[in-house]
């Protein structure tokens, strides 16, 4: 095929996060050869950073919980624009996938009666996150993670997959990338890949993702002709750090307003009381009191609105700040310290308390935290069969972050450690089904080959042309100012016009050094997917013209219940690659069957 | 004889134990003479001494840059990728202390990058090296691979089986398990431990601190049937532990290695090994447990 490094699978898994390790140990527990494939050290996927929890309709802590609530929740903090089929399979399944998790090895907070307890967290009607104090994302990868080791699945550690690869019929068939450590391009070859490559976020200035998270599977899907949904609905969380400006983005877990902080602007109000969209007023408390009960009594109060959906909180932060009611460094204050024990704060919060503690010089149990919007998750992606999967190209399996429609316009805390449980499982047996209906060896084009070699070399070829890091820094910055939480047409335009400079600009880049473990080589090679993706972002933000969920239009205020009924559907047709145009088209929602809308109206 | 570390901190155990820097190998110490013959003159300014070089050798290259409010070290050397050292090779991730991708040794001590403050650190310049204990590959980027080929040798979590109402435990017995999961996997403590820091002869049969907490987290759960015991004193090397406490010292997750898993393991080994009549007890108490070579070869 080529002279490169060569390996061959049944099953692919392009990253090893939440999703990847589960839809790894899927395949390779059906007996098929199963690798995973990760940018970083195995372990330190995005998942690991998930703090507050996952979200299953157990009952544990309050036994009236059920699929059916959870699937309501899930459906009305999406602002319906969820495939119903998903929200539904991740509310039915996913008290199973925690469960599973406890048999290999994890080890969840307790109830009293030695059960997993369950936290409150915005959106959710009952306490339903099972958690590990709040480092249960670290509790999900670490048992998966070793899991996936007791079962043999080969991993490869630092390995950038650059381009999918179709054969003769248009089946996913390959992958190329390099090895970070040295440079040197791989080949893998497989009957069927499932993308879990997660988000989005370093596209923008303040996120609380890491380097990882530059869209390459949402990239790599749109390059290999996949279609991808929603990509206007990028979540910007409400509480990120503010300062020091070092860590300004980095994520304040909503836990915290979960175990009773409350969010206050500068003259100390509570103000999330005069945010209460008329959607959630029937169920949001409408004085601090009633608020202050519900903590221990769901039953007999409504809850706090410092627990909305994160949509809600991240536009009320904004408007305070923006009405000069901010706090010092531009946030709003979170306030637990005079609300809750220091005892408890430590136990309930340890990281939370470190991570203020040691990075900012604040002691989280006396003073309140400065907290501002970050971007934090996306929400769309690839287009998937509910049940397997499947992407709309053959041989192509999508899951978690990478994949749309779970979560609509916007996704609920916790949610989204039971997606990757949830579809990272169904992936790796739609990708397992599909690898056992396949016939023949999977082949690939060498020729493509030799051009995704040829493309991802050029910068280190090249003379006189500029950083990557400094093209990443003016990508970000667009993004930041003219596609953050809160859109303008005119200034949506603006940021294409500019990502089409920043695509040109990105044809001259040099790098300097060698191919070996080089950051600023890896950089170059990341930003083709950035920018794909913040065009299909900004592309479809500019097509929505309404407010929903993650995505706020200034020039349309609210929602549009026409738009309502649609996905706007982005696609390269005849054209593929980093240079091709991507399409974007309305198409209808997926109807929902009666008896699940019925669901949806209930408790109104 | 290279300078030693100034640093007159918790870590003088680990430093005096382990950190001996070779000839073209970055050593843990490295705060050199010229931190403090030189002040670094105004505030506003930062030097820092970062090791650059690859598996054939290297040497502490000098940046100085502006001065930042509440940066941490990795931070600056982001700040350096991104001006004079574009292809100066480090690891990171998530940028909050919960991933452990940017361990290295600043002024001689192992830490998380970031997770060091400058501000906290001694005036004078920040020398930055990579950990000692693994192979080079570029600058700041070790080889950790031993760890992962130590992490296969574990025999997996196996539990009773699950009751028709689920598996039922109490908080109180799943604490120590619960800090011992804490550990992020930053290899900090494999990275000072002296029975492998400069002995590298030791590495295939020493499964070092990190891999202790894992045997301890397994042979404390209450759930786990598997017994490890016979497996982390022959194969893991338990023995060759001798308690410096230099692991509990660098742990960014404040997770008590030494005192809350080796010297319970040490004793639960000493007592499955040479303990015939406690042997016999636990054995009908626990009963549950399989022995070392059914774990090992069983594997789940």
């Amino acid at each position: 095929m080529s002279e490169y490094e060569s390996h061959q699978y049944d099953i692919i898994v392009i990253g090893a996060g939440g999703a990847g390790l589960r839809a790894a140990i899927e395949a390779q527990g059906r007996g098929l050869r199963t690798a995973l494939i990760c940018k970083s050290l195995f372990g330190k996927a995005h998942t690991v950073m998930a703090e507050g929890g996952v979200a299953a309709a157990m009952g544990n802590v309050y036994p009236e919980d059920n699929w059916k609530v959870h699937f309501r929740d899930t459906m009305r903090g999406g602002k319906l624009l969820n495939n119903w089929r998903m929200a539904q399979l991740h509310a039915q399944e996913a008290p199973d996938r925690v469960h599973e998790l406890e048999a290999w090895g994890a080890l969840f907070d307790r109830t009293n009666d030695g059960r997993i307890t369950q936290r409150d967290f915005g959106g959710h009607r009952y306490a339903r996150l099972a958690h590990v104090g709040d480092r249960t994302g670290l509790e999900m990868i670490r048992t998966l993670q070793q899991k996936a080791v007791s079962m043999d699945i080969d991993v490869f550690m630092e390995c950038k997959i650059l381009r999918l690869l179709p054969d003769a019929q248009g089946r996913i068939s390959g992958a190329v990338g390099y090895w970070r450590a040295t440079g040197e391009f791989v080949t893998f070859t497989a009957k069927a890949f499932v993308l879990a490559t997660g988000g989005i976020g370093k596209s923008w200035m303040y996120t609380s993702n890491s380097w990882e998270s530059t869209g390459d599977g949402h990239a790599m899907a749109i390059w290999a002709g996949a279609d991808v949904i929603e990509m206007e609905s990028v979540q910007f969380h409400p509480t990120g750090m503010v300062w020091p400006l070092s860590v300004r983005g980095l994520l304040v877990t909503e836990g915290v307003r979960g175990d009773g902080g409350v969010l206050r602007n500068s003259e100390g109000t509570r103000f999330m009381f005069n945010y209460v969209a008329p959607m959630f007023r029937a169920e949001t408390a409408e004085t601090e009191e009633e608020a202050d009960r519900w903590y221990d009594d769901h039953a007999n109060n409504r809850r706090t609105p410092a627990l909305l959906p994160r949509d809600e909180v991240a536009r009320a932060i904004n408007a305070e700040v923006k009405a000069g009611r901010g706090s010092p460094h531009g946030g709003v204050f979170l306030d637990i310290a005079s609300r809750r024990s220091a005892e408890y704060i430590r136990r309930r919060l340890p990281s939370m308390y470190t991570q203020f503690k040691e990075l900012a010089g604040v002691d989280i149990t006396a003073t309140p935290m400065e907290v501002g919007p970050t971007c934090h998750y996306m929400m769309g992606g690839v287009r998937v069969d509910a049940d397997t999967e499947a992407a709309t190209v053959p041989g192509l399996f999508a899951a978690g972050e990478v994949a749309g429609g779970m979560h609509g316009a916007n996704r609920l805390g916790g949610n989204s450690l039971s997606d990757l449980l949830v579809f990272g499982r169904r992936a790796g047996i739609g990708a397992a089904d599909y690898a056992e209906g396949r016939t023949g060896d999977p082949e690939v084009d060498g020729a493509e080959i030799e051009a995704i070699v040829a493309e991802a070399l050029a910068p280190l070829g090249r003379n006189g042309g500029e950083s990557p890091y400094d093209l990443h820094r003016d990508l970000q910055e667009t993004m930041q100012t003219l596609v953050g939480i809160i859109r303008t047409g005119p200034e949506l335009e603006e940021a294409l016009e500019k990502l089409g400079v920043l695509r040109e600009r990105s044809e001259n880049l040099t790098v300097t050094g060698g191919r070996v473990y080089n950051p600023a080589w890896n950089l170059a090679t990341d930003l083709p997917s950035m920018l794909t993706v913040s065009t299909a972002v900004a592309q479809g933000a500019l097509a929505r013209k309404e407010s929903r969920g993650g995505h706020t239009r200034e020039d349309f205020p609210a929602a549009d219940p026409e738009l309502g009924k649609v996905n706007f559907v982005q696609r390269q047709t005849d054209d593929r690659g980093p240079d091709a145009p991507i399409i974007v088209s309305p198409e209808p929602l997926p109807e929902m069957p009666a008896e699940l809308r019925q669901l949806l109206e209930e408790g109104q | 004889m290279p300078d030693a570390p100034e640093s007159a901190d918790a870590t003088d155990d680990a430093a005096d134990d382990g950190i001996e820097a070779g000839v073209d190998r970055p050593g843990g110490s490295g705060l050199g003479a010229a931190a403090g013959a030189e002040s670094p003159g105004a505030p506003d300014r930062v030097a820092m001494r970062v090791w650059r070089g690859d598996p054939g050798g290297g040497e502490f290259a000098e940046y100085e840059l502006a001065a930042q409010d509440g940066e941490v070290v990795l931070d600056v050397i982001h700040r350096l990728q991104a001006t004079d050292a574009p292809d100066l090779a480090c690891r990171w991730n998530c940028k909050a202390g919960k991933c452990g991708s940017c361990s290295a040794e600043i002024n001689g001590r192992p830490r998380l990058m970031c997770m060091t403050r400058m501000d906290e650190l001694p005036e004078g310049p920040v020398t930055v090296a990579p950990m000692r204990t693994f192979p080079i590959i570029k600058d700041l980027v070790t080889d950790v691979s031993f760890n992962y080929e130590v992490a296969k040798t574990v025999p997996a979590f196996s539990p009773v089986p699950e009751p028709p109402d689920g598996y039922r435990m109490q908080q109180v017995d799943i604490e120590r398990g619960q800090e011992f999961r804490k550990c992020i996997e930053c290899f900090l403590c494999q990275d000072v431990c002296h029975v492998i820091r400069d002995h590298e002869e030791n590495k295939p049969r020493y499964a070092g601190p990190r891999f202790f907490i894992r045997f301890a987290e397994l042979e404390m759960h209450p759930l786990d049937t598997n017994d490890r015991r016979e497996l982390v004193r022959q194969k893991g090397g338990l023995g060759m532990c001798n308690i410096t406490k230099c692991c509990t010292e660098v742990c960014p997750e404040h997770i008590k290695i030494t005192d809350n898993a080796i010297i319970p393991m040490k004793e639960r080994v000493v007592d499955a090994a040479y303990d015939p009549i406690g042997w016999l007890g636990r054995t009908i108490m626990r009963r549950h447990k399989r022995s070392a070579e059914e774990a090992a070869a069983g594997g789940q």
